[in-house]
């Protein structure tokens, strides 16, 4: 971004990497999947490298507003400097920060998660898809994600997007307005889970491996984990992949 | 004729009447110990809202059987209720049915149709009672339900069930009445549902029949008048309190944390930001977060005296299904039990909230809080829009700023955020390493 500004260049989008999307090492493949898609579309887009900082979600829900506000508001004095309009991130928890969060806090910018983007980009024409590749025909089930479906009722734009690549979507029993929680939000993600009977994600993963599913499409990089290591946990590695939506669209885009 | 079933109706009404407005003004002030909060916006959605989740029951339909029972005994609960304004009317005129020689025909249809009615919320209300105690349906089998709470359930089922009869049964008895033409009591062709009852009370003599029908009337007014009472110290408030429930139900994006603007000052003076003195920030800063009733907003306490403890919310609760000791179901219980103690102890001139007792840590532990993914399944769930995850999140806010309360993982996050800007701890100049790969694979 700071690139773009000094060459006097105003990108069309702001693309909001997240902490996840920048150092956790297997989604680090879902952020370089998007930004592959982008070059290939053309999209005039930057991010902010070093200056992005942590929205301050998992502090806001962890009960620590100060926190919260400090990383809301430097980011917003930061975007508010590029003069930022719109907005795009593959994380839900980001999403929902900046799109319902940040407003109360002067940061007013029009934001939509990867997934409608996507889609956006399917319906369009600019993203072409062969249909033809690895997923072809293949069971596919998709586990909503909670800061994306119900907190902000975005239910079928990622379901679009699975659907433009020729496979058999199947649901869950749980899925939509009634999915379950994959066990990360509202600060889960770093700690340990009260004591009780059963980890969330288990309960989640055998859901969907009860779908008889290949494939575990995800929106959001704490689902990608959870769901990751629950796949690993039933020993499934090996049959049953978790992909996020964006890497499942540059894979059929060949790049 | 005596002139003394009259007064005795009127002192019985006036007594009634006298309880159930302290009990309104009771709930009325234990809602208002609450914190003041406008939620007034966009009225029309708000009406809108109401008329289809309280009035037309649309949430309940997410499931099908209990919603078809729920809603026979709600269609039941306000058409005869109907019946009861002639009934209160009878009662101090000293009339007997004094609707049916001005509707005729029209009245024996009504009639019926409120004794179709009174059948469908008996066989509902012993089909709910099955559900609970012979079915033993997992929501309605949890801890937080064990003594009054199940106890409180099953009376209103029975107490519902009991009053169908006596309408049946003075039904029944006053057609028999009018059969052998009495004088007083009007014959008003076929009662479907009475007349099967008819044969058990044929052979009784005329002073029993009359009896027997002024019993049952008395009994079901009387029974009527004791459970509006009743209702106030009861679950099943929300046959009323549904409806302003769902007009102030939160129409913003669920996933919208409330912002604190007390904290926005703050920050905004710690970065060097100029600070508008704004006068939403209230001169005196309470406690951060919630700690007692008194921390949340009115909405919040309302939502508890809303709550009829179905428990669909414990039902959809990640963490409850997986054993944690999460139930938002008792978090909304806590509220409630919490703000009738304190409401109780300040009317007896007690210590109130200062009783040495709090919401948290007394009522609602921090393991059940700290158990909560924020996912919003009990919110959506709630067929009459309540939302514990509100009250969960400024418990928390309490615990963090507070207290410093948080798990020790947590307190790590933080440490992280403060430092390098991310929940894990990474050095922020790597933020973009990611990007290398990309550009290797571009240039070949």
């Amino acid at each position: 971004m700071a690139e773009m500004s000094t060459n006097g260049q105003t990108p069309e989008v702001l693309f909001w990497v997240g902490c996840a999307g920048s150092f956790d090492e297997r989604y680090k493949a879902v952020t370089q999947a998007f930004v592959k898609i982008l070059n290939k579309v053309g999209v005039s887009f930057a991010v902010l490298g070093p200056e992005e900082a942590c929205t301050g979600d998992p502090a806001r829900r962890a009960g620590n507003e100060f926190l919260f506000q400090m990383q809301a508001v430097a980011n917003i004095q930061v975007m508010n400097g590029y003069e930022v309009k719109k907005v795009v991130t593959a994380c839900p928890h980001c999403f929902n920060t900046i799109k319902n969060e940040y407003p109360a806090l002067g940061g007013n910018y029009d934001v939509i998660h990867h997934s409608q983007f996507l889609q956006q980009l399917i319906n369009e024409g600019k993203v072409t898809l062969k249909g033809g590749g690895e997923f072809k025909g293949k069971k596919i089930t998709f586990h909503d994600s909670c800061y994306l479906g119900r907190a902000n009722s975005v239910y079928e734009a990622p379901r679009e997007v699975i659907k433009a690549l020729d496979v058999e979507l199947v649901e869950m029993k749980r899925c939509k307005t009634k999915g379950l929680c994959c066990g990360a939000g509202g600060a889960q993600m770093f700690k340990e889970p009260e004591p009780g009977k059963k980890d969330i994600n288990i309960e989640r993963t055998e859901e969907a491996l009860a779908t008889g599913a290949s494939t575990i499409a995800v929106g959001c990089p704490f689902c990608l984990t959870m769901m990751t290591d629950g796949v690993k946990n039933q020993n499934r590695e090996a049959d049953v992949k978790v992909y996020d939506l964006a890497e499942m669209i540059a894979k059929d885009m060949g790049i | 004729m005596s002139i003394l079933p009259q007064l005795a109706f009127v002192l019985i009404l006036g007594i009634a009447g006298y309880i159930l407005s302290k009990r309104i003004k009771f709930l009325r002030r234990n809602i208002l110990l609450g914190k003041a909060e406008t939620r007034n916006d966009q009225s029309e959605s708000r009406w809108k809202t109401m008329m289809l989740v309280a009035f037309g029951q649309q949430k309940m339909f997410k499931r099908i059987v209990p919603a078809f029972l729920h809603l026979l005994i709600y269609v039941g609960f306000l058409v005869i209720n109907l019946e009861v304004l002639e009934f209160i009317l009878d009662g101090i005129i000293g009339s007997h049915r004094l609707f049916a020689p001005v509707l005729g025909g029209l009245y024996t249809t009504a009639i019926n149709m409120f004794e179709f009615l009174a059948v469908a919320v008996l066989v509902s209300c012993v089909a709910f009672l099955i559900r609970r105690n012979v079915m033993k349906v997992e929501r309605f089998t949890k801890p937080e339900l064990k003594g009054w709470p199940a106890m409180d359930a099953n009376l209103i089922l029975v107490i519902e069930i009991i009053l169908m009869f006596a309408i049946l049964t003075m039904n029944a008895t006053d057609q028999i009445l009018a059969n052998r033409e009495d004088g007083h009591y009007l014959a008003l062709g076929t009662l479907f549902f009475s007349s099967m009852l008819m044969p058990i009370f044929e052979g009784m003599s005329d002073g029993a029949l009359v009896f027997t029908e002024r019993f049952a009337w008395w009994f079901h007014i009387v029974g009527i008048l004791a459970f509006a009472i009743y209702v106030t110290y009861s679950k099943h408030l929300h046959i009323f309190l549904a409806f302003p429930n769902t007009w102030y139900s939160n129409l913003k994006a669920k996933g919208e944390m409330i912002n604190m603007p007390e904290v926005t000052n703050e920050v905004n003076m710690m970065l060097g930001i100029p600070v508008e003195t704004s006068s939403d920030v209230s001169a005196e800063i309470g406690r951060f977060g919630a700690k007692d009733v008194n921390d949340l907003s009115w909405i919040n306490v309302l939502n508890a005296y809303s709550c009829t403890e179905c428990g669909r919310c414990t039902a959809e609760c990640p963490a409850n299904l997986t054993g944690k000791k999460l139930s938002p179901r008792k978090i909304m219980m806590d509220v409630r039990d919490r703000v009738e103690e304190v409401g109780k102890s300040i009317d007896a001139g007690g210590a109130g909230f200062e009783d040495g007792k709090s919401l948290l840590g007394d009522y609602i532990t921090k393991e059940e809080i700290n158990a909560c993914t924020s996912c919003n399944a009990c919110v959506e769930a709630c067929p009459v829009n309540i939302d514990p995850l509100a009250i969960i999140l400024q418990m928390r806010r309490y615990v963090a700023m507070e207290e410093s309360g948080t798990p020790a993982q947590w307190n790590a996050m933080f440490q992280n955020m403060e430092t390098s800007f991310s929940p894990w701890k990474f050095s922020p100049s790597d933020r973009f390493n990611w990007a290398e790969k990309v550009k290797e694979e571009e240039m070949m």
